[in-house]
């Protein structure tokens, strides 16, 4: 019985491939021409990068929606690790003294990295998203050798970094509506500025979210 | 058949791979590994075929930007759950009783 189940869902799965690889040799070369379109608007776009501008500027509705699930995520982790009852982690006393010293190396060239990594992303590869996991990723090494924890229940500055992107972000987002605009519009002669205001507040958000995911403490340390 | 071509093959065997893995095992930790094989299968699917014409397509890359970002989120959640589901059951075998 097993066998034949077995059996069955590798047949399934194996057509579904050859249907998935059918339909791809099949496909018609595209005749909507979104790169054309991203290429001649952007100019007024406010950065020279063509992802960043559409993450940022042409899309700008869906990276709000991307950051609020962001949140979302970090909210559900945040309250199940509160709830949960589990042994503590390496604290400064045990912590490896080699990854200590190279820590100290490390972190600061991360930061660096991060806000180069920021700055980059008007014109070329780079920007909120890439900055924000440096950062986390720094947050983590400090975590891992004891130097610093997100504190659980999260302190009131926490909860202010978390919120501050998605607030800015949603700030710029709707101002335009209120001033009879599309939503989502920035106004042409501070889009760059306010792009990179944005991203410097989303860069924060992502890094404590990040560290919130997978650094926060169980709920057995605060008690 | 063109190297993009080759990029949005080789996404859909993965995406195939993460989804009889997601099927046929019952531990958790593999069900949700596998679902971000299928994830990052999608993904290779969206970046190949989105240098098929002379130009890439910028919005295809800032979906996969965004997909990613939203994985990974999506991963630490469903890892947070399993370690909840583990303390209050002590199992993160799904049953396997038909």
């Amino acid at each position: 019985m097993r066998m034949l189940r077995h059996a069955l869902t590798l047949a399934a799965i194996l057509l579904l491939f050859a249907a998935l690889v059918l339909a791809m040799l099949d496909l018609p070369m595209p005749d909507t021409p979104l790169a054309g379109i991203t290429q001649r608007h952007l100019g007024d776009s406010g950065v020279s990068h063509p992802v960043t501008a559409v993450l940022l500027n042409f899309r700008a509705y869906d990276t709000l929606l991307e950051i609020g699930v962001l949140l979302l995520a970090a909210f559900g982790t945040l309250a199940l690790r509160m709830a949960s009852d589990e042994t503590p982690i390496p604290t400064a006393s045990n912590a490896d003294s080699v990854l200590t010293g190279l820590v100290h190396l490390l972190v600061p060239l991360m930061v660096m990295l991060s806000g180069y990594l920021l700055w980059a992303g008007s014109h070329r590869p780079g920007g909120a998203f890439q900055a924000g996991a440096v950062l986390a990723a720094a947050g983590l090494l400090l975590r891992l050798i004891g130097y610093w924890r997100p504190p659980l229940p999260p302190s009131v500055l926490m909860r202010a970094g978390l919120l501050l992107g998605f607030l800015v972000f949603l700030t710029v987002v709707l101002a335009a509506p209120l001033s009879g605009a599309v939503l989502a519009t920035y106004p042409q002669a501070w889009a760059s500025e306010l792009i990179l205001v944005i991203e410097t507040a989303l860069t924060l958000s992502i890094a404590l979210v990040l560290l919130s995911l997978f650094g926060a403490e169980s709920g057995a340390m605060q008690r | 058949m063109s190297i993009e071509l080759l990029y949005a093959l080789t996404g859909a065997a993965l995406f195939v791979l993460g989804l009889h893995a997601l099927v046929v095992h019952a531990h958790l930790l593999r069900k949700i590994l596998a679902f971000n094989i299928m994830g990052s299968g999608i993904f290779l699917v969206l970046v190949g075929l989105a240098q098929r014409s002379g130009i890439t397509d910028p919005v295809a890359q800032a979906l996969v930007l965004t997909g990613i970002v939203v994985a990974v989120s999506a991963s630490a959640l469903a890892l947070a759950l399993m370690r909840r589901l583990y303390a209050l059951s002590g199992t993160i075998t799904l049953d396997e009783s038909d």
